[in-house]
């Protein structure tokens, strides 16, 4: 176990290990997307009241739930990163923040997008949404910061100062519908005791789920290899995989 | 652990305890400006501010809406099952408006305790099923299906 962990932090084996995980995960996302959208959109029933506007559930819930959970790895990496002066915890920081970004982004326009017909308006300064609004301008805010910095080392600091600081706004954001009165639904899908979502509709949003977080580790594995081929384009493993090639 | 790292750690974890603390303590002091909307009990008990803009969330009552039959004119109740407000609107309403469902109306309180609305928002709840669930709930009989003898 130990080892693994190691051996993780060494550029090389990682971009090879990453190599066979992202030729496995890519055929399982798609398949996951494909078969997770098909079903949510063309299987899965009407809702009772909103017909079919419903069905950017589909989209919405998944993407916020892994703009959360993805907050929680860039953050941990952050940590990883201040405590055990690891590259690859960087690296990891890094990749994690742009995906973040586009699936925070994301989450708020689908929400923007269903709340025009069902509640009347494009946007309202509810808890729930305007947290949501925080965790998009704290991802930005670790892209533009790491930007912002001449010296890497600093700026990865900075960065994960910046990360670990906001994960106070990520259980605000989970448990803002009950704490607080908002325009914005409790949650459906409950982890203890029925959900407030029929099963018919809730199978497909599962697998939704489960899409998106393979997308989220796809594309953060995929952003990090691009970066570790940047950082070590003159190292010698490198050249000679390419070479390889 | 290497003493060093050890102390970074600590150092780590009161990052996150400290601000989320601070941000916990703002949260909590300003709990009532982060509520979307005042319920109808607070309202009936005087501590929404009368001919200030404010929101109002509740249920609309069953049996309450009365449309006028010439203007867009709209009146309603809306109740918390403690207390209800009438709220005047006119304008067009959101689809999912409707009696017994959850509204929220932004607008000012006059004089007789009515809130004369500019906006109506609906709230839509947690609840999503397809609609023979929704008519098998009610005891209804689902459209297209025959009823068993």
């Amino acid at each position: 176990m130990w080892t693994f962990i190691h051996k993780m932090g060494s550029p090389p084996w990682f971009f090879r290990f990453s190599g066979v995980v992202v030729q496995w995960l890519l055929p399982i996302t798609i398949g996951l997307l494909l078969v997770g959208a098909a079903w949510g959109l063309l299987v899965a029933p009407p809702d009772f009241r909103q017909g079919n506007s419903y069905r950017i559930i589909y989209i919405h819930v998944p993407a916020a739930v892994v703009a959360l959970a993805g907050y929680y790895v860039m953050a941990f990496a952050g940590a990883v990163s201040l405590i055990w002066r690891i590259k690859m915890a960087d690296v990891t920081m890094r990749a994690a923040a742009p995906v973040g970004a586009v699936l925070t982004a994301v989450a708020l326009i689908t929400g923007a997008i269903w709340g025009k017909p069902t509640w009347g308006t494009w946007w309202v300064w509810d808890a729930r949404i305007t947290s949501m609004l925080i965790l998009l301008f704290l991802y930005l805010g670790v892209v533009a910061l790491f930007e912002a910095y001449e010296n890497k080392t600093a700026a990865a600091r900075a960065c994960a100062v910046l990360s670990l600081v906001g994960t106070v706004n990520i259980p605000i954001i989970y448990k803002s519908v009950d704490w607080w009165y908002s325009l914005h639904q409790p949650a459906s899908i409950k982890f203890t005791g029925e959900s407030a979502i029929d099963s018919s509709m809730l199978y497909p949003l599962l697998l939704m789920i489960a899409a998106f977080y393979c997308l989220f580790a796809l594309t953060v594995l995929l952003n990090m290899r691009a970066e570790l081929v940047w950082n070590h384009r003159e190292a010698n493993w490198l050249q000679q995989l390419v070479r390889k090639v | 652990m290497h003493p060093v790292r050890k102390q970074r750690l600590i150092v780590v974890s009161l990052v996150v305890v400290l601000s989320s603390a601070a941000v916990g303590l703002v949260a909590f002091a300003l709990r009532d400006n982060i509520n979307l909307f005042y319920p109808p009990a607070d309202v009936v008990a005087g501590k929404a501010p009368v001919n200030r803009s404010i929101r109002l969330g509740g249920m609309v009552v069953e049996g309450s809406i009365e449309r006028s039959s010439t203007e867009l004119d709209t009146t309603f109740w809306v109740t918390d099952y403690e207390a209800s407000v009438a709220v005047r609107y006119s304008g067009i309403l959101p689809d999912l408006f409707a009696e017994g469902e959850g509204v929220v109306a932004e607008g000012k309180l006059n004089s007789q305790g009515v809130l004369v609305a500019t906006q109506v928002l609906a709230k839509h709840d947690e609840n999503y099923m397809p609609p023979e669930v929704a008519a098998a709930l009610e005891g209804k009989t689902a459209p297209g299906e025959a009823a068993t003898p």
